[in-house]
């Protein structure tokens, strides 16, 4: 079974990578850029056929590993 | 006193607290990190570097390495642990240390001398300073930018668990003497049993006066005394 994560830094925290990207975006003259955070993205697959048990291990996962909870938020999708 | 320090792959400054230890004789050992035992040390650090290339985040994959369980155990039985640099991230990474170092607010590799006040002379590492005295130490990194939430910044303050915090030549501590965005200017932290130190400057590099100057010593010598 396979799943995605994507991994942001929180709202509150500074995502410097983010705003340089959003910057040079807007300086090639993309006027109705808004906002941009950077991530992460990991595709994950597990030796699982119970979606509700593969998805308790993927996020198994990225609690002890993979997020650091402090700055970031994560999100997990089956693909 | 017996020392201990843990080379990862890609730590960079091991040599030189190696060098800075015996100097200060210490009988030292080097740890690789698929060690699964750690010799009995008064202190165990953890150098500067680029452990695992900085691969998922700084610290992240040696904060799960072999040997850091064993680290673990000993820092929460009370032996003294000092992270530098890397070390630090790895430091938080574990959780011995809360918080975290996020890039450098300027998104530069900062490698230059900057000054540093000692908050808390009251410690194992800081004794041997006087309270408010700034030192001129060397800081390399990436990703020092100390971020923390503000329960535990409020812990930190209150417990008198902020070691070093970065300022000018003459002890300002404001937004033109933080090189990196550290919240606070925090450039070193404990926790609170104040047995464990994590710090982004390089003490180590800080103790001949042929290549630097010696503000380093006191870490040292505190440590000893």
């Amino acid at each position: 079974m396979k799943f995605s994560v994507t991994v942001t830094l929180k709202k509150d925290v500074l995502d410097p990578q983010g705003k340089v990207v959003e910057n040079t975006l807007f300086n090639m003259g993309m006027n109705n850029l808004k906002n941009i955070r950077q991530g992460k993205y990991f595709q994950i697959e597990v030796n699982e056929s119970d979606q509700k048990t593969a998805e308790q291990k993927v996020d198994e996962m990225c609690k002890k590993l993979l997020v650091n909870l402090i700055i970031e938020d994560y999100k997990i999708s089956k693909i | 006193m017996k020392s201990s320090v843990i080379v990862f792959p890609g730590s960079n400054c091991d040599r030189d607290i190696a060098v800075a230890l015996e100097k200060m004789k210490f009988k030292n050992q080097m740890i690789w990190h698929k060690e699964t035992k750690l010799p009995k040390s008064d202190l165990i650090v953890l150098p500067g570097g680029f452990s695992y290339g900085d691969y998922l985040r700084s610290g992240a994959i040696a904060g799960k390495s072999l040997i850091i369980e064993e680290v673990i155990k000993a820092a929460k039985s009370g032996c003294l642990v000092l992270g530098i640099c890397n070390g630090f991230q790895i430091l938080t990474e574990t959780g011995l240390l809360k918080g975290t170092l996020l890039r450098n607010k300027n998104l530069k590799f900062i490698n230059k001398d900057v000054q540093i006040k000692v908050i808390n002379n009251n410690t194992k590492f800081s004794n041997k300073y006087k309270k408010n005295q700034i030192i001129k130490i060397n800081i390399a990194h990436n990703e020092g930018n100390y971020f923390t939430d503000s329960k535990h910044l409020d812990e930190l303050n209150k417990e008198n668990l902020i070691a070093f915090k970065y300022c000018d030549e003459i002890g300002n501590i404001n937004k033109d003497s933080n090189p990196n965005g550290s919240l606070e200017n925090i450039a070193g932290i404990l926790n609170s049993k104040k047995n464990i130190l994590g710090m982004m400057p390089h003490p180590e590099r800080m103790i001949d006066e042929i290549i630097s100057n010696k503000d380093g010593i006191n870490l040292f010598s505190s440590l000893l005394n």
